[in-house]
């Protein structure tokens, strides 16, 4: 699992490449929390990431938790139909809203 | 049955990505399409994630990895000899984690659950536990949801 970190005003872009599943979430969780001070909203671009298990839904919910109780968004963009499914499932939608593309994510926060 | 395959590895999380990848590809001589291999690998994923970190709390352990095909049916079974689940119908509710300070989303079994057509879990404090779970590939139900 590879991340790029970029920052976009007061957003953390976080770009994710690969399987995000529980081995991959442990090396990533600390990359993205150590940024989080400086920014207020986090945007996760999954446009590479093929696989996704409920360790990266874990993720998700886990940094929502953090931004939000300091009045920041989440928002994520670019699933694959695969997933989706398993964001739809959790019902995430309604706390983290999906976009198709990077740009609208982040006209969005 | 068949034909079957057996794999024990450790509880270690680098062999999650190994465990599905496995089991996808035994299940690739039934010709599933590429939504129900991505089902199952993420069934299997759930299963063997719930064992490192529920059953071996990121510890060491064995898990076992069953899968076998009868015609087009995939059945999978994933044992742990872990710490094991005292109230499983609690445990399958979605949503339910007992760990939610780890980042946990308690959607595992609920994946399981809607990814595979059965799942079963039986399981016994201090003994461990059995994931049983079985799909039907080419099911006319399982394409239209
Ligand atoms: N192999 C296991 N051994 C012991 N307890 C387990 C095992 N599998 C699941 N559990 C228990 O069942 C609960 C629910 O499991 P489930 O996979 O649905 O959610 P989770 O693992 O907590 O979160 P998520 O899967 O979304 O990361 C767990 O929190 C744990 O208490
Ligand atoms: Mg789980």
């Amino acid at each position: 699992m590879e991340v790029k970190l970029k920052l976009a005003g007061d957003t953390l872009v976080v770009r994710l490449r690969g399987e995000l599943d529980h081995h991959a979430v442990n090396g990533l969780r600390s990359k993205i929390d150590t940024k989080l001070p400086q920014v207020k909203n986090i945007l996760f671009n999954f446009n590479e990431v093929g696989f996704m298990d409920s360790s990266g839904l874990g993720l998700v919910l886990g940094r929502y938790k953090i931004v939000s109780e300091k009045g920041g968004k989440v928002v994520a963009c670019s699933l694959s139909p695969g997933v989706n499914r398993v964001f739809e499932l959790s019902g995430l939608q309604s706390k983290i809203p999906l976009y198709s593309t990077e740009r609208e994510a982040l006209n969005s926060v | 049955m068949d034909n079957y395959m057996k794999l024990e590895i450790p509880s270690k999380s680098q062999n999650e990505s190994f465990a599905r990848v496995a089991v996808a590809a035994f299940a690739a001589q039934a010709d599933p399409t590429i939504d129900e291999i991505t089902d199952v690998k993420t069934a299997v994923s759930e299963a063997v994630t719930n064992a490192i970190i529920h059953g071996y709390e990121n510890g060491p352990g064995i898990i076992a990895i069953t899968a076998s095909l009868t015609g087009r049916t995939l059945e999978i079974i994933v044992v742990d000899y872990g710490v094991g689940i005292t109230d499983i119908e609690q445990a399958r509710q979605p949503l339910y984690t007992s760990k939610p300070e780890l980042d946990r989303s308690g959607m595992g079994f609920t994946i399981m659950e809607s990814f595979m057509d059965q799942c079963r879990v039986v399981s016994k404090a201090g003994e461990g536990t059995t994931v049983s779970m079985s799909k039907v590939f080419g099911d006319i139900d399982n394409k239209m949801s």
